[in-house]
């Protein structure tokens, strides 16, 4: 019995003790393609760099940033670093390295820009800063506009001009459809901006929908029906499962295709030379012509025991080189002010198509509306997003009228709101 | 059974090695509190485990759901008292979802009752006549019960992500259809077909299991009840009628009942098959607690728990059935 | 149909020829194995293609690659192409503007390349084997690290479900006692509680008794399987209770009539609960998916799912990981399938 007690105690101990040794530095980190690789690339030499500190790269599914991260940071607990993506509401989670980074004032400068996006509002923390920044927007399939003789619209050119030109793709070279969205309320959001709407209420709560955001919706729905908008992709799910229509542009399926930078490197893998692909940004509306910014962000989780190591590691990447070298090996568009306007990024890539896509999309971000700029610091974009998707693909599968998703919409958001604001 | 034996020593060898060692010590616990305190040690691992890890997590589910707000843990959330349930039940018209104030919960259970009603009717007859077939005098016995066995060893995730690159628009099986002269089909973005396409995956990768249920039955009835029926020259129809349906009758009905609680619980392979459309037409019970639960942003666990509660209640009003059928049955 | 009720013999062991009943029988047969084991053949082919050929639409059913040609040190693409005068010739693309693809005979990469429509050439295609989704994987990623993790939550989770559901089952079968029904009855309503839906209390209670990223949380939650104990006391009631009354007039205790006469008689129900368990921990994914986030500790279920990102899933690693996981599973399966069915046989569910 003794015995028995002695060896529980042990592993109790033992237990207690696989906490925090000092020097020890866990990240946790999803990838969509190579990130990871690059990622422990770097932490190697960081590694080198500083022999008395031990950085482990958990590489998890993005399941479980989104669905198990949350739950362990609600009970104090968690890795030393994360890259995420929900970013404003977890905000509180995250630590305030100002007093671990060796120059707060260089990371305000080259990141200050997205700080709001990841801090609790009224605040003035450096959470930490974003691996990549993403914009929405369109790729054509130049091949396929080439041989169904249809010029591609210049620019400035609106959607309704872009999804006519498309259908006549559609029509002379037979595709399954004229263009597609991604099935996700970020995508559509860009676009309704565009159209004037304004989804933020005078309390910064969701605003019912306006007549812009109205109109949106309902061509996009009517769109489906006529076979221009690809109905798979909208169709094949309830609720708020995100699906892309990558697919289908991959396989000339679609001469059009409404997504954003992430998929340059995707594209470029598996379309190959089997076409030739344009990023044309986004089309316009009667307010704008605007993407949405978004990306994921490296933070330090405020539970660590080790934040003098977090901030090492943190200065480490965020050092200009190291963000310079990470952008051109990933082929993800930089965050930090100096990269982008020192310019001169060499996107490792031997594909034609994609290099000229990420430039594209480097210029692209001037024409991002005010209102698109806000929304990755608006705690509700997700609860919008979700709201939307869910009830747009039932009008599109036909289960409801357009008219009638509207105060659908407005009440599960409504819904949401008050269930998420309910505090002790 | 022989060969059974010999593996199950093989599976238990360690384990009494240990009964071994334990003898001396549970030997003088039994001296000490005589067969009470063995039926106690007995049950006491097994119980111990189930209350930690089953029972409290379903007692912190039930005051999870008159709870509100996005927190994750119990001390942090308000109540709210039985605002969840009456949400959930607020109805203008309980058959008419549209009428529901949410009205996504009455989509699931609708569908879901359609689901558990076609997919038990479906699965238990493929399995009784799989059955019927594997009990004739077949070569290659064994193989062919593997055959329909297999895919029960799939997870089911697999069994999901497998059909949806069959059944999609360009896809295996709309490559057949054109290679045979037909018109493509629409499998998972159709309302009708999607639903069949769920129902006919989760048969696929179930129906095994159920179908080696019925063929222990069918050969635990006695020959010579056939060989009496074909001197009387009574009609084949008849001797199945007469015969094999009312013997049989016992194991069939454990396999409706554990199909019908297993079919209730549907997720992983229609989440991943259909992902719930097209629209809502094949969202069920589970995943739409799952999403306002988890996969939603702005997640409400307290909504999520109360669905799970009077889904709970609707799994025990099955089980009581199955207990009290059984029982009736005569099985112990 | 009598026949078709009762024979045992062999189709045509009678001398009667074919009957009706044996042709659907033999349909059905057929037509089950490629129902059934198609699916997860094509998987395994697919397992093999490249990202690109796995976005392909209509799929194929092996994986093809084009094939190349070594053009002086550039390895080029082969098309058969069509030319205008409807013969057919293969022929090396040197490079493709927009719609128009220049083009040469392979074997005279110097002569004056041809233009040509891309709608007038297929490409060249041979059987190519993406050996690297299987390779890449085993050098990035702790396979054997994995591997080891998922062996040992399957059989420790094993021995414990075995041990305590029988124990269980041995008491709830063998002996009379105030609240064995209530015990029974409580067990059995939770046959079938759904994980997802006690997913956050039970994270609640594992954090609270240390065991978030430990392996013993996975395993410990998922060994008092009320199927198990329903399974096993279900047989053990059948087991007659003379054995257990003559052991006790020799003297035994009741720890003793129970891993000597009850364990050993109940083995095949026992093999059957094994097989099941091995089976299920194998393959459990939502449950050590939100226990474990340390890549030390990942069970292969796990790590191949890292390879899901939020935007962009790297399908042709995770099947072939998924097809690597596969593998013990099916030995398992082959290996033992007779007793699966010798086993339910006998388990009592009759």
């Amino acid at each position: 019995m003794n015995r028995a007690r002695m060896l529980a105690t042990a592993s109790v101990l033992a237990l207690l003790g696989a906490g925090a040794q000092a020097g020890e530095v866990r990240m946790m980190w999803y990838s969509d393609g190579i990130e990871g690789e690059v990622m422990q690339d770097l932490l190697n030499r960081f590694m080198e760099e500083n022999p008395d500190i031990n950085v482990t790269l958990d590489n998890v599914a993005y399941q479980v940033i989104m669905e198990q991260l949350p739950i362990q940071l609600a009970s104090g607990e968690g890795p030393d670093i994360a890259r995420v993506t929900n970013l404003k509401e977890q905000a509180e989670h995250w630590l305030d390295l100002t007093d671990y980074v060796e120059d707060p004032e260089y990371w305000r400068t080259n990141f200050g820009d997205q700080f709001d996006w990841m801090r609790p509002d009224d605040s003035d923390i450096i959470p930490g800063f974003m691996t990549q920044l993403t914009l929405t927007g369109g790729f054509a399939n130049a091949t396929l506009f080439e041989q169904a003789g249809v010029a591609m619209p210049g620019e400035g050119a609106t959607w309704e001009e872009w999804v006519e030109a498309a259908t006549q793709v559609q029509e002379s070279q037979q595709t399954a459809g004229a263009f597609s969205i991604d099935r996700s309320g970020h995508r559509i959001t860009g676009p309704m901006i565009s159209y004037g709407a304004n989804l933020v209420g005078e309390d910064g709560k969701p605003a019912p929908l306006d007549d812009a955001a109205k109109a949106f919706i309902t061509q996009l729905v009517q769109w489906t029906d006529e076979g221009k908008n690809l109905r798979d992709v909208w169709v094949s799910a309830a609720g708020t499962t995100y699906i892309p229509g990558a697919d289908e542009f991959i396989n000339a399926n679609i001469p059009l295709y409404y997504s954003g930078s992430w998929q340059i490197a995707n594209l470029s893998t598996k379309i190959g030379d089997a076409f030739d692909w344009v990023a044309i940004g986004s089309p316009c509306g009667d307010a704008g012509c605007t993407g949405l910014p978004g990306g994921a962000a490296l933070v330090g989780i405020k539970y660590t025991q080790n934040p003098e190591d977090v901030g090492k590691v943190m200065d480490f990447l965020a050092r200009e080189d190291i963000v310079k070298e990470f952008s051109e090996r990933t082929l993800f568009l930089p965050a930090h002010k100096g990269v982008v306007e020192a310019g001169g990024l060499n996107f490792q890539t031997e594909d034609p198509s994609a290099k000229a896509a990420l430039e594209a999309f480097v210029g692209f971000t001037g024409t991002i509306m005010p209102e698109a700029n806000a929304m990755p610091a608006w705690r509700y974009a997700n609860a919008v997003y979700g709201g939307m998707v869910n009830r747009i693909s039932q009008a599109m599968a036909g289960e409801m009228a357009v008219e009638d998703i509207f105060a659908r919409i407005d009440s599960d958001i409504a819904e949401q709101v008050a269930a998420a604001d309910q505090t002790k | 059974m022989r060969p059974a034996t010999s593996a199950g020593a093989v599976v238990t060898a360690p384990l009494r090695w240990l009964a071994r060692a334990t003898d001396v010590p549970l030997s003088a616990w039994q001296r000490l509190t005589g067969q009470r305190g063995m039926i106690a040690l007995f049950l006491l691992p097994n119980m111990a485990i189930f209350g930690i890890f089953v029972l409290v997590p379903l007692v912190i589910n039930l005051l999870y759901s008159t709870t509100g707000g996005t927190e994750f843990f119990l001390s942090d959330r308000p109540q709210v008292g039985a605002d969840h349930y009456a949400r959930l039940l607020d109805c203008g018209n309980y058959l008419d979802p549209n009428s529901c104030r949410d009205d996504m919960f009455w989509i699931a259970v609708s569908n879901t009752a359609r689901f558990v009603f076609f997919q038990v009717a479906v699965m238990t007859l493929a399995a009784l006549i799989t059955a019927l077939i594997l009990n004739r005098a077949l070569p290659g016995k064994g193989f062919w019960r593997a055959v329909f066995f297999f895919p029960v060893l799939l997870s089911p995730v697999v069994v999901g992500l497998i059909w949806k690159w069959i059944l999609q628009r360009q896809g295996l099986a709309n490559l057949f259809m054109v290679e045979l002269g037909l018109e493509p089909v629409n499998w998972l973005t159709d309302r009708l077909w999607a639903f069949v396409a769920a129902v006919g995956v989760s048969v696929w990768a179930h129906m095994g299991f159920y179908t080696l249920i019925l063929l222990a039955g069918l050969q635990a009835i006695p020959r010579d009840l056939y060989e009496a029926a074909e001197m009387d020259g009574t009609r084949p129809f008849r001797v199945f009628w007469r015969i094999t349906l009312p013997l049989l009758m016992p194991n069939l009905l454990v396999v409706i009942v554990l199909s019908l609680i297993r079919a209730v619980q549907i997720f992983d392979e229609a989440y991943v098959l259909t992902g719930g459309g097209p629209g809502t037409s094949t969202m069920f019970m589970t995943q739409y607690i799952y999403e306002v639960g988890f996969a939603n942003l702005l997640r409400n666990p307290g909504l999520a728990a109360a669905a799970s509660i009077l889904m709970a209640c609707v799994l025990i009003v099955l089980t009581l059935l199955q207990l009290y059928l059984s029982r009736r049955s005569g099985a112990k | 149909m009598i026949r078709f009720l009762t024979r045992r013999r062999g189709a045509t062991g009678d001398g009667h020829g074919w009957h009706w009943t044996d042709i659907a029988t033999w349909v059905w047969l057929i037509g089950g194995t490629i129902l059934m084991f198609g699916p997860a053949v094509w998987l395994v082919l697919s397992s093999f293609k490249t990202p690109a050929g796995l976005a392909e639409f209509p799929p194929t059913i092996l994986p093809y690659a084009q094939e190349t040609t070594m053009l002086g040190d550039q390895a080029k693409p082969l098309f058969e192409v069509t030319l205008e005068d409807g013969i057919t010739v293969t022929m090396a693309e040197l490079r493709r503007v927009g719609i128009v693809a220049q083009m040469v005979p392979p074997d005279q990469p110097d002569a004056e390349p041809l233009k040509i429509n891309i709608n007038d050439r297929t490409p060249v295609r041979q059987m190519d084997f993406a050996t690297e989704n299987y390779t890449q994987p085993f050098l990035q990623f702790d396979f054997v690290l994995f591997l080891r993790n998922s062996v040992y939550v399957t059989v420790m989770a094993t021995i414990i479900t075995l041990l305590t559901n029988s124990m269980a089952a041995f008491a709830l079968s063998k002996y009379e006692f105030r609240g064995r029904n209530a015990v029974m009855l409580l067990i059995v309503a939770t046959l079938m509680v759904p994980l997802s839906v006690i997913l956050v209390p039970l994270y609640s209670v594992v954090s609270a008794v240390g065991l978030i990223n430990n392996l013993w949380g996975v395993i410990l939650p998922t060994v008092a399987t009320p199927t198990g104990v329903f399974l096993l006391r279900q047989y053990m009631l059948t087991i007659p209770d003379e054995l257990l009354e003559a052991a006790r007039m020799d003297h035994a205790s009741e720890w003793q009539i129970y891993w000597r006469i009850v364990l050993p008689l109940a083995a095949p129900a026992l093999a059957v609960l094994a097989i099941f368990s091995v089976v299920w921990r194998w393959n459990d994914f939502l449950w050590p998916l939100v226990v474990l986030s340390r890549r030390e500790l990942y069970t292969l279920q796990i790590g191949l799912n890292s390879y899901a990102g939020e935007l962009n899933v790297q399908w042709h690693f995770i099947l072939a990981m998924t097809v690597v996981a596969m593998i013990p599973v099916v030995l398992v399966f082959v290996f033992l399938q007779r007793f699966i069915t010798a086993g339910i046989a006998g388990t009592g569910l009759k």
